[in-house]
């Protein structure tokens, strides 16, 4: 096994050199494609593309007798493509819908596919024909004349993708919109499929028919977890592509007898899993930090609102921690590390007969207190809510007010509802609260 | 009316039917437009008003009939179209940028291959921030809100720098001020002798925003300046049986009336 590691990474060896130049094309390429055939929700059909092949290479080898790669491959497509030209007649023609017309497709095929290779395996020179490596994919199978025609088939890929990306863009974002400017969509699509199913063939050797649309599928979906823009997702898809694939070639050839796409695949599905953890928008962590961000910041504006509240009520400024915890009606342990995370941010401090806040956290109560009560009487205003229902609504929104937000909010109030917006906090001594805050900041 | 085409006429319909699957959606549609009017589309769900407009562009095929613009076929006239579909029409998940969206309605003028050209993405910007967007320029489309995205559409078929413009439903699920600031944008286009063609649903705006009105329901009922055609017994005609939108329609006249 040590040998096999030195053997690859050194590079030495030739035939090591085709193989992994050649998972790199397969992986990026499938990367490439992935991200169109996914956000133009062709996956499926990539996959029953890659099904309906396997006949076509069993047909093609007991027509040639040959195991020339471009030999096998032009049989793959043409089966593919009949494979998806029936799909396309059964949705059109029968009232069975586009997902059973690809499962019906993909079963079928691929049994007379299975059925065609345990045929030739039980006669003639079956044993050598290595067919069967089309179903799990063997990458050690890449030789140099294959290499060329790999070459050859993902450069053609990449340009064409690189000429017609602003048409597949707006063919996938708007297709009716291209049509007025002029644009056949028609053709457009006609020639991503046609990429799809290119993509596809030149994978089908190395990754295998049975797994070759993960390539397609996941490096995309993984890539779209990263960005929110199309030309970095195809780019990233494309680079989560290559390493899937060199990895995979890599790692099923430190042992004998791992075939090669399922390595590959699940490469994939790790960056795949990565990536919904850890994406930055749409990561599942980034997710939930969020989450737990915004219950916070309710928690502490809860806990200022009753601290202001209480200081109009009682003309107090301290309160121990009972008649808080009473005040919001909070279990001691959430008021307890409430209170400990606001006197961390000095907005709270400890004084003799309990907490009282400090200037800043005076401050910033009165905003979170007027922001709850400029929106309350919007919600009157705007005949959103009868008084009585008022105070749950403005207490979900109030945490997302900005300054701006509140300040055209004041205006509105102001000038349509002529509202004294400067009484509005505090009924009593909002003027003296102000002041009070202000001064200790000074 | 219409058996010979007219140059200075920027639509001409004659004959027009259309049908989905061999059921007609749309029969017998003769009408002319004339040039620098803000015309209503209005009719009651199914009365085929979007199919109108996609029928227009040739996005859908026609049973028979033709169209004209500015007296010649519409392929040879598309570039002096700017089109706004229904914004539930499309993806707005997809991963791509407000200004992105609107710099497509550059992609007719580039063509075929070619990238954008410097002078487009200007154009682009421009139209963005006509319609009060240049802030989100770079603002993935799903995190706008609907009177936005709308603006976005709107900005993209001004970007298309055309001479006939068709919309469909650009009021749909906006907030007054989008609405105000999209009647605004389409005042001026008037100005400037456009002619704007809007599907529309609210029959107690049609009067204020639009002077020249086409009421459909399957075949035109009826087409000409508001003040004639929007009439009570039109309206009746028009969305004739359906007690909720009468109503609608009984407010809209009354107010019609009471100006």
């Amino acid at each position: 096994m040590l040998d096999n590691v030195v053997r690859f990474l050194s590079l030495s060896d030739a035939n090591v050199r085709f193989v992994l130049l050649g998972s790199l094309l397969i992986g990026a390429t499938g990367g490439l494609l992935g991200s169109f055939a996914v956000l133009r929700k062709r996956s499926l059909v990539g996959d029953a593309l890659a099904h309906a092949a396997l006949p076509g290479v069993a047909v093609a080898f007991m027509l040639s007798g040959s195991k020339s790669l471009p030999v096998l491959i032009l049989g793959a497509t043409i089966a593919g493509v009949i494979g998806v030209l029936l799909i396309q007649l059964i949705v059109n023609f029968t009232r069975i819908k586009a997902d059973s017309a690809i499962g019906i497709v993909l079963s079928v095929f691929f049994g007379v596919g299975i059925v065609l290779l345990t045929h030739i395996q039980r006669t003639s020179a079956g044993n050598q024909s290595g067919l069967d490596k089309f179903l799990f994919g063997q990458a050690a199978a890449i030789v140099d004349d294959d290499l060329v025609v790999m070459s050859v088939l993902a450069a053609f890929i990449i340009l064409a993708v690189l000429l017609l990306y602003k048409e597949f863009k707006v063919l996938i974002f708007d297709s009716g919109f291209m049509q007025s400017m002029g644009f056949s969509a028609r053709l457009v699509d006609l020639a991503l499929m046609g990429l799809i199913v290119l993509t596809v063939m030149v994978g089908l050797q190395a990754v295998g028919v049975v797994l070759i649309a993960a390539m397609l599928i996941t490096p995309a979906v993984a890539a779209r977890f990263w960005t929110e823009r199309l030309h970095s997702m195809v780019l990233l898809s494309t680079v989560f592509g290559a390493c899937s694939g060199m990895a995979g070639t890599f790692l099923s050839s430190l042992a004998p007898r791992i075939p090669t796409g399922p390595v590959m695949v699940l490469v994939a599905t790790g960056l795949f899993c990565m990536s919904a953890l850890f994406g930055p928008r749409r990561g599942l962590v980034a997710r939930r930090l969020r989450e737990r961000g915004n219950r916070q910041r309710e928690s502490i504006h809860h806990l200022l609102r009753a601290c202001v509240e209480l200081e109009e009520r009682t003309r107090k400024t301290a309160f121990p921690r009972e008649e808080l915890a009473g005040e919001l009606q909070w279990p001691r342990r959430r008021l307890r590390s409430q209170v400990a995370a606001l006197q961390r941010q000095g907005l709270l401090a400890r004084v003799e007969g309990g907490w009282q806040l400090t200037g800043s956290g005076r401050q910033e109560g009165l905003f979170v207190v007027k922001s709850h009560r400029l929106w309350e009487h919007y919600l009157v205003y705007r005949d959103i809510l009868t008084t009585d229902h008022v105070d749950r609504p403005a207490d979900e929104v109030e945490h997302l007010l900005t300054p701006e937000i509140i300040a055209d909010l004041e205006q509105l109030l102001e000038r349509e509802q002529g509202l004294d917006v400067a009484s509005i906090v505090d009924v009593h001594q909002g003027d003296s609260l102000y002041r009070r805050g202000g001064q200790e900041d000074g | 009316m219409a058996e010979r085409t007219v140059a200075n006429i920027p639509i001409q319909i004659h004959d027009m039917t259309i049908a989905y699957h061999k059921k007609p959606v749309l029969w017998d549609v003769d009408l002319d437009i004339p040039e620098g009017k803000l015309v209503g589309v209005i009719g009651p769900n199914g009365a085929g008003k979007s199919t109108l407009v996609k029928g227009l562009m040739d996005l859908v095929p026609k049973a028979s009939g033709w169209v004209k613009i500015y007296g010649q076929p519409y392929e040879a006239m598309r570039r002096h179209i700017g089109y706004v579909p229904q914004r539930e029409s499309v993806d707005w998940d997809f991963p791509i940028s407000a200004l992105e969206v609107v710099a497509m309605g550059r992609y007719g003028h580039v063509g075929w291959v070619r990238r954008l050209r410097r002078e487009d993405r200007r154009l682009a910007e421009e139209a963005l921030a006509k319609v009060g967007m240049k802030d989100y320029a770079r603002r993935q489309i799903s995190q706008l809100s609907g009177g936005q995205q709308q603006r976005v559409f709107l900005a993209r078929a001004l970007a298309q720098d055309a001479r006939i413009y068709l919309m469909d439903e650009p009021f749909a699920g906006v907030d007054a001020a989008t609405e105000k600031a999209i009647v605004e944008i389409l005042m001026e286009l008037r100005q400037q002798d456009k002619t704007i063609l809007v599907v529309h649903h609210d029959l107690q705006t049609v009067t204020n925003y639009f002077d020249w009105v086409i009421m459909l329901n399957m075949r035109v009922v009826a087409s000409g300046p508001t003040s004639e055609v929007f009439t009570d017994d039109n309206l009746h005609k028009t969305y004739g049986g359906r007690l909720t939108v009468l109503s609608q329609a009984a407010q809209a006249i009354a107010s019609q009336r009471g100006d």
